[in-house]
């Protein structure tokens, strides 16, 4: 319920933006970590939309969650200009290396560092380069120890 | 007196530790007593040199890199702060031959400006266009873009001229100025480098479209895997708003859809809604944002503007080759030796970029394949490397620059493998309009399964499929995923027959 207060409050501020569905979206998001089922009913209601509509947006697009993710989110980028320098197979050695582990790991298609892959990105907000496996390893062992 | 250094914000820099190379610099300044200001520039685009360190002198700025933290302490030691010769010193920067050798007009301020900074930007020349262009008449700004020959940079190459003229003959009280910053091909980063280091040549070139066409409003659609690039813009846009008097711009935020890179797909996602392509027409010139006159653009198409009206149309003309006018900002990337930024004028063979800026692979073995243009563009063997790049050259052999993005390839790649990535990336991020690209993509990935299993009699099957996409589908998504994949078996057929390990 504490959430749905957070919901209401990102809806009023941004309702009345032309377009404002992926604003609120994003908001929601940023603030709780996804967007909880029980933010589709209001955000309807205020934009004139279909229940239907808004989760058709929800998930329509591949960066909106609709549970929390793990402690963390590590994402590989497994695009055409990663895959020249080993991108595949460090996208393999993550899977296996993160299976059961509480960090989220999901692929992702360009982070624009085409020319110093294979790279990847942990929470939007730090980047690494040349990732090999065993840097790879470091980075999570880093991850997991910081509880 | 306070010695300027420069350490790339950029976040290619960053990933490679730019951070902590800033931090060691100013704790070893502190240490040592020298007072100096610290700037986080962009990227001059020579990416195996980052994080690149500038030392402002009076003979210039020298140029210190690869750059990383331990070796900060030695860097000072040998009085790096005025210039001091170091293993890792490169010289002054501006004569360095990869940059000396390109002719820098987009992206002329990237890295050497301090892109949190107005004053440094109007310092720079920058706002020179606007200020043109506020004493001309719509259709006289219109005219100039027109004439330089400027073409659209995001890959489509369409008449910017044109587009405009459009938007400004349709007569409406609500015009709209759109810039895609949905730069979502791999292998693409140019609009990333201008967003980040030269954020309000972005926006002068938006508020010059906004006077073309009487539009006040503008929207930025960036995507939300360049969290660095948007909060540049807004910075940027923060201390812009009186600069750009009464055209407003705000930046939004795109979701992770590839396909939002279309046009109008990315005005589906503006007004809220999936991210699901248009029939055409109407084009967007006439019925576009919120069903209003929009001019839609790429990023380095916007930011070529300023020039062309600051120097005039002729300038802008007179460099390129055939109906390729102007330069466009090539980017290396992939297997690459020395990946990076590089604007030059049409005219150059793709070999030439490849090993005199390129420096060859990555790895040192031989370059076997370039893939173009990005996720959508063809592959080319060794034996296409003298194109010459210029739109008319690629599409003459079936091939397209798109925005300029080049991927290389050593002789390890699997052409059969990429081949069917294409199908599978056009199978996740198909928008789901058109049957062909969202059923054919997921057959297609199966198809290349059959082939490489040794069923060599489904290559016809998979030509079949590649012309039912082709031909039925409405945007480049479904109707261009045939490219790489097609260029893949008519270029590499030995990696089809079927030895799938």
């Amino acid at each position: 319920m504490e959430n749905l207060g957070t919901v209401l409050r990102i809806i009023a501020a941004k309702q009345t933006l032309p377009g404002a569905l992926l604003p609120i979206l994003h908001e929601i998001q940023e603030a709780l970590g996804c967007i909880p089922s029980e933010s589709v009913p209001p955000i309807a209601k205020a934009l004139n939309l279909s229940r239907a509509e808004v989760h058709g947006v929800i998930t329509y697009y591949h960066h909106f969650r609709q549970t929390p993710p793990g402690r963390h989110v590590v994402r590989v980028c497994c695009a055409e200009a990663c895959q020249a320098v080993g991108g595949e197979a460090l996208a393999e050695h993550a899977r296996a290396r993160l299976e059961g582990s509480d960090l989220t790991l999901e692929p992702v298609y360009c982070l624009g560092l085409c020319a110093i892959g294979p790279v990847l990105q942990i929470d939007e907000t730090t980047l690494h380069a040349r990732v090999t496996p065993e840097k790879f390893d470091t980075l999570m062992h880093a991850l997991e120890e910081d509880q | 007196m306070s010695v300027t250094v420069y350490v790339p914000g950029d976040a290619a820099a960053l990933a490679l530790g730019a951070d902590s190379v800033a931090d060691a610099i100013v704790t070893e300044a502190a240490r040592c007593g020298i007072n100096i200001r610290l700037v986080r520039n962009g990227s001059r685009g020579m990416l195996w040199l980052e994080p690149l360190v500038e030392v402002s002198t009076p003979r210039g700025r020298i140029a210190y890199g690869p750059v990383a933290a331990p070796d900060v302490s030695s860097l000072f030691a040998a009085g790096c702060m005025s210039g001091g010769a170091h293993p890792l010193g490169l010289g002054i920067t501006d004569e360095l031959p990869w940059l000396k050798r390109q002719q820098r007009l987009a992206c002329r301020r990237i890295g050497v400006v301090d892109p949190h900074s107005l004053d440094d930007y109007l310092a720079q020349d920058g706002g020179e266009g606007l200020r043109c262009a506020r004493a001309m008449a719509p259709v006289e700004i219109v005219r100039a873009v027109a004439d330089s020959g400027l073409r659209g940079r995001g890959g489509a190459a369409f008449p910017t001229g044109i587009k405009w003229q459009t938007v400004l003959d349709t007569p409406a009280t609500q015009k709209y100025v759109v810039c895609n910053a949905d730069e979502g091909d791999s292998g693409t980063f140019s609009d990333r480098l201008l967003m980040e280091g030269d954020p309000f040549q972005l926006l002068e070139g938006m508020a010059i479209a906004g006077l073309a066409v009487e539009a006040t409003m503008g929207y930025i659609y960036i995507r939300s895997e360049y969290p660095h690039a948007i909060a540049a813009l807004n910075a940027a846009l923060d201390g812009a708003r009186n600069w750009l008097g009464d055209f407003e711009i705000e930046v939004r935020k795109g979701a992770g859809s590839y396909v939002c890179g279309e046009e109008t797909a990315l005005l589906e996602s503006l007004e809220g809604r999936r991210g699901i392509v248009r029939a055409k027409p109407p084009l967007p010139a006439i019925s576009g944002l919120f069903d209003q006159p929009t001019v839609i653009n790429n990023v380095m198409t916007f930011g070529s503007v300023p020039d062309i009206l600051a120097r005039g149309a002729s300038h802008y003309h007179e460099i390129g080759c055939g109906r390729s006018r102007g330069t466009l900002p090539f980017q290396l990337a992939g297997n690459i030796k020395y990946g990076g930024l590089v604007e030059v004028p049409f005219g150059l063979t793709l070999r030439e970029l490849l090993y005199d800026f390129g420096g060859g692979s990555h790895s040192g073995r031989p370059l076997r394949a370039v893939q173009v243009g990005g996720p959508l563009g063809a592959y080319l063997p060794e034996t296409q490397f003298d194109t010459v790049l210029d739109y008319e050259a690629f599409a003459a052999i079936g091939a397209g620059l798109g925005h300029g993005g080049i991927v290389a390839f050593d002789d390890t790649v699997d052409m059969a493998r990429q081949a069917r990535y294409a199908m599978k990336f056009c199978a996740i991020e198909s928008c789901g309009k058109c049957t062909p690209c969202r059923i054919g993509s997921t057959r297609g990935v199966e198809v290349i399964d059959r082939i490489r299993d040794g069923q060599a009699e489904q290559v016809e099957l998979l030509r079949d499929l590649c012309d039912t996409m082709t031909h039925g589908s409405l945007c480049a998504m479904g109707s261009m995923t045939s490219i790489p994949v097609l260029s893949a078996l008519d270029h590499f057929s030995e990696d089809f027959r079927g030895m799938r390990a």
